[in-house]
């Protein structure tokens, strides 16, 4: 954000002689509001569209496809319609903590934006804590489920917020120590710090730096999807048990608000790991102009991140939802100590090869192609076998 | 297996069956979904999809009707009322009145299976949401019409012809149920 002040100021927009502090407070605000604005709320509204049309063809049917071309305004009919209901709260509900829980979820899904990597110059904010500012506020989130349980005075509510939580807690842990491996290799905690230690060829991303990286953008993708309250880790929401969990009292924009921050977290997630493991931004530097080397940033990294919250929605399609024993089974049995694992191979590897082991990189690099390879021939497989009529257009 | 080779042998079966699942689920991405988007975009109207002798709304071909009154006493709930009277000049018999209460009818087909020409017929129209009560009562009498009387041999009146065919095949097919495969056009009422 400094070298789009500097240059601003630099060509003039803001008069021969301008306070600097003035200037960068401007840009901030008006870039924050245009980023919260403009990406973060509609792109939470197009993941809810996205979603279901991805489950819908999962599950061989349309899905959402009246309102706008293929249904894509749809969550502007659901949005206005959900403003449209009424606030109720319930008279034994706790009112004060009850209308504040979804402001506090929200201000968790928001602030993470800020230190949200774009593109080299396209962050608001580059803390050189960016990445613990990131999980910390992100987790924020269970005060804001916690206080929805307790304030809606009701058994429903309550056990989801307990699970949520729980749940979060716990998966904060693995989570952190999987940035770890990331942390020791590039010695910084700042997002752009992070990207910049990466290339743009696949072969340079911490996912194929070493063996161990690649388990941990695994274990940090699993507990982001825990964390966010994602299938297959959806118990505060569980539909069957809890009618809608911390939610179930919740009506209109409130509860709106609620699963916005849901389906915007998904970003946070595919931006979390599109940072630390997938190069971020990084795009062979093609021209020498500045506003375009940009563009081309931001193109790379949403495609990533969409990558990422593809992948998540599929694995909703794909999963039915663990029990609450084995979501602890997993996170404390399985990805603690694989974690902790991770951290010390990668601190010995990072203490033999201190820049990194070119050779692992395109070797790890072939490995991923063959997995992929060998999950297209089974896909290949599977298509054969339900000798169904074929059709490859994402739109119907 | 000693309680390390069990916990490996979990990771890899969590890897392997999440890896398969992936792909059955990836499939689906490529196959046509069944959804049928009716009403509006349907290839063809699900209507015309649908069998001969589907139980739809009840239609009656007038030109046909002998005025027998074998519907009307069939219908186990009298949804049918027919008035037929002889012309006191011309001796001839006269439809005045041909009314069914589709807000009734539980389309049971009974009273199609008496009919001797196959007037009183299902359709395969089964889309019959209105407004008022009122407007469900077909009434299929405009104006007063002769009655049908059949002739010894094959119709000879080109008009009528086709729609006795069609009549006599539905009839048929009271006693042999799919021995004849509906042919398209006659499918459309």
């Amino acid at each position: 954000m400094e070298t789009l002040v500097d240059n601003l100021i630099a060509s003039g927009a803001f008069g021969a002689h301008p306070n600097y502090a003035v200037v960068a407070g401007v840009v901030e605000f008006v870039g924050g509001a245009v980023v919260f604005l403009v990406v973060a709320m509609p792109f939470a509204g197009i993941v809810s569209w996205l979603e279901r049309r991805v489950w819908a063809r999962i599950q061989s049917r349309v899905g959402p496809n009246r309102v706008g071309p293929q249904g894509f305004l749809q969550w502007l009919a659901d949005g206005l319609k959900n403003i449209c209901k009424e606030d109720l709260i319930p008279a034994e509900a706790d009112a004060p903590l009850f209308k504040l829980a979804p402001y506090l979820v929200m201000l968790a899904f928001i602030l993470p934006w800020s230190v949200m990597p774009f593109s080299s110059s396209l962050i608001l904010a580059d803390l050189n804590v960016g990445v613990l500012f990131f999980t910390a506020i992100t987790a924020l989130t269970v005060v804001g489920v916690l206080m929805a349980g307790w304030a809606s005075n009701d058994k429903w509510s309550l056990i989801g917020g307990i699970r949520s939580a729980a749940q979060i807690v716990s998966y904060e842990i693995p989570a952190g120590l999987s940035i770890f491996p990331v942390v020791l290799m590039t010695g910084t905690l700042s997002m752009q710090g992070i990207i910049r230690a990466q290339g743009w060829a696949p072969q340079r991303w911490f996912l194929f730096a070493n063996p161990f990286t690649f388990v941990a953008a695994n274990i940090l993708f699993i507990s982001a999807l825990a964390e966010g309250n994602r299938t297959p880790f959806d118990l505060p929401e569980a539909e069957s048990e809890l009618v809608a969990g911390f939610a179930t009292e919740y009506s209109g924009m409130r509860y709106l608000f609620f699963f916005m921050a849901e389906w915007g977290n998904l970003f946070l997630i595919g931006a979390l790991i599109t940072t630390m493991f997938l190069g971020g931004w990084q795009c062979p530097h093609v021209s020498d102009n500045v506003v375009v080397m940009n563009l081309l940033e931001l193109l790379i990294f949403n495609a990533k991140v969409l990558t990422v919250v593809f992948v998540s929605m599929w694995i909703r399609g794909t999963l039915p939802r663990v029990r609450i024993d084995q979501l602890m089974t997993v996170c404390w049995k399985y990805f603690v100590p694989l974690a902790f694992v991770n951290m010390i191979a990668t601190a010995l590897w990072v203490a033999i090869w201190p820049h990194g082991n070119p050779v692992t990189g395109y070797l790890m690099f072939a490995i991923g192609l063959i997995v992929l390879a060998m999950f297209v021939r089974r896909v290949a497989h599977y298509v054969r076998r339900s000798r169904m009529e074929l059709y490859f257009h994402p739109t119907i | 297996m000693g309680a390390l080779g069990s916990y490996l042998q979990n990771i890899k079966d969590t890897v392997t069956t999440i890896f398969e699942g992936m792909a059955v689920t990836a499939s689906h991405f490529v196959r046509r979904p069944y959804t049928v988007q009716y009403p509006d975009r349907t290839p063809v109207r699900v209507q015309d999809t649908l069998p001969f002798r589907y139980r739809g709304i009840l239609e009656v071909d007038l030109e046909i009707c002998t005025g027998c009154l074998a519907c009307e006493r069939a219908c186990p709930i009298d949804c049918i009322v027919i008035a037929c009277e002889k012309d006191p000049k011309t001796r001839t018999m006269v439809i005045s009145q041909f009314d069914i209460d589709i807000a009734k009818c539980m389309y049971c087909g009974l009273c199609s299976e008496p009919c001797p020409t196959g007037s009183i017929h299902h359709t395969t129209e089964f889309e019959g949401a209105d407004y008022s009560l009122e407007s469900l009562i077909r009434r299929f009498v405009k104006e007063p019409v002769l009655a049908y009387k059949p002739k010894k041999g094959p119709e000879t009146d080109p008009r009528i012809a086709p729609i006795l065919n069609r009549g006599m095949r539905y009839i048929n097919e009271f006693a042999q149920p799919g021995g004849e495969k509906p042919v398209e056009e006659e499918n459309e009422a």
